[in-house]
């Protein structure tokens, strides 16, 4: 591509808003390698958010109480929800959100690996809320502050959510470990199976993701996968110390030089595998997408067909506070 | 997989509480404008961020483009007068 003098102007200016640390709007002018990575990063968080629904949607059938069962809901709920909102963000880039869910359904997008593996227990779901929202939280608090605008404010209305989803998670491990020896025994192997894969979430080792430093120029990505792991542990271990299970890993220890815990380095094997589609999970999770996707398309052209027949005809105002101000809506004087 | 016609996409305004102006929230897709008042509700007020919900078609509004920046909002760039900041009031003025 040639530059023409326009386009120098124009990538002047967005180097000028991305320096001054202010945020770029839909509208504004973008390189298409700014759009093309935030189309890829937000459409991947918004799929996981989506995906993410199914291994602890598993257990609200059988959560052991009515309080369990409602909190569950609200918070599977509250990720359908952040998938909206991030659906929402990605189609201000220009992507169509039929296009979206037939990528993520195709597999032609990725969603986060953590989502891959199953829930075998009731305990899965508290330390789902604990270890995944957890690393979730370390990932997203950096993210509200993203040089694109839509997805900082996607990611603002998120994070006030997941502090719930944190909570609930933690609260549900303390009250089984104040339990008998057997649902110990159960947080523990839960916490075992979940550890690695939830430090896994920050994705690869700085070495070897060779996009960060354009995203971070870009103020796409404000830490680097390795600071984000590294800030993840050290909040971590403390609480798993309250709560009184250790984690699988006999290298974690505090570095005093450091500052900071030093510890062990996930199975990256295991990662490049489940990315690729071979992760315990990754089949069942898709199939149940696209049947949920395609079962749900009698629903959508009933609703198409009764907005078509309702159309024209005068229906009563739909928000109370617009009939009240006539000179925003004078079709409807006087009726 | 069959190629159905999305539904419309909508933004979405709410107002947080009573005094404040609606402020825009997001967007969603909905059959009719109804449907997309109760997506809304669902998606943007699960937690009493709202006491009130206006949903407009995107295609519906009308936006000044960046490239109008300079016309459009540089006559209020030169009044600096309009922002009380513009005048120097003794600090042991009082409630100013
Ligand atoms: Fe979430
Ligand atoms: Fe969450």
């Amino acid at each position: 591509m040639t530059a023409t003098e326009d386009e120098v102007e124009l990538q002047a200016a967005f180097d000028g808003t991305i320096a001054r640390n202010d945020r770029i709007e839909p509208r504004d002018w973008m390189p298409e390698g700014y759009r093309r990575t935030l189309v890829r990063q937000i459409a991947q968080h918004a799929h996981s958010e989506i995906i993410g629904m199914q291994p602890e949607g598993n257990w609200i059938t059988r959560a052991p109480s009515l309080r369990r069962k409602a909190i569950l809901l609200a918070k599977v709920q509250d990720e359908a929800g952040h998938g909206l909102y991030l659906y929402s963000a990605t189609e201000t880039l220009g992507v169509s959100r039929a296009e979206l869910t037939e990528m993520l359904i195709e597999g032609r997008q990725k969603y986060s690996s953590i989502f891959n593996y199953p829930t075998l227990s009731y305990a899965d779901v508290g330390t789902i809320g604990w270890l995944v929202d957890g690393a979730a939280i370390c990932n997203q608090v950096p993210l509200c502050r993203t040089s694109y605008g839509p997805y900082g404010r996607a990611m603002i209305r998120i994070c006030k959510e997941e502090s719930f989803h944190q909570r609930q998670g933690y609260e549900l491990l303390m009250t089984m470990m104040r339990g008998t020896d057997e649902q110990r025994a159960m947080v523990q192997e839960s916490v075992d199976r979940f550890w690695w894969p939830a430090l896994m979430m920050f994705g690869p080792p700085d070495a070897d993701s060779p996009n960060t430093a354009q995203s971070m120029a870009w103020g796409i990505k404000r830490n680097t996968n390795d600071d984000l792991r590294q800030r993840f542990v050290d909040m971590t271990v403390p609480q798993a110390e309250a709560l009184g299970v250790t984690l699988p890993d006999p290298d974690l220890r505090w570095n005093d030089e450091r500052g900071h815990h030093d510890f062990g380095q996930p199975d990256w094997e295991e990662f490049m595998q489940v990315v690729k589609g071979n992760g315990p999970c990754n089949a069942q999770r898709i199939a149940h997408r696209r049947r949920a996707h395609e079962d749900g398309a009698w629903v959508r052209e009933a609703a198409t067909a009764f907005a078509k027949r309702t159309v024209g005809e005068a229906s009563a105002p739909v928000v109370e506070e617009v009939a009240q101000q006539p000179s925003r809506n004078p079709g409807r004087e006087g009726t | 997989m069959t190629q159905e016609k999305e539904w419309p996409l909508y933004e979405v305004f709410v107002r947080g509480k009573r005094g404040l102006n609606h402020v825009h929230v997001g967007s969603l897709h909905a059959a009719d404008d109804e449907m997309a008042v109760r997506h809304a509700r669902d998606v943007y007020t699960r937690r009493n961020e709202g006491v009130s919900i206006w949903v407009v078609k995107a295609a519906d509004i009308t936006a000044s483009s960046p490239d109008e920046k300079d016309p459009l909002f540089a006559p209020a760039g030169d009044k600096v007068y309009r922002h009380p900041t513009f005048y120097t009031i003794p600090d042991d003025v009082p409630h100013m």
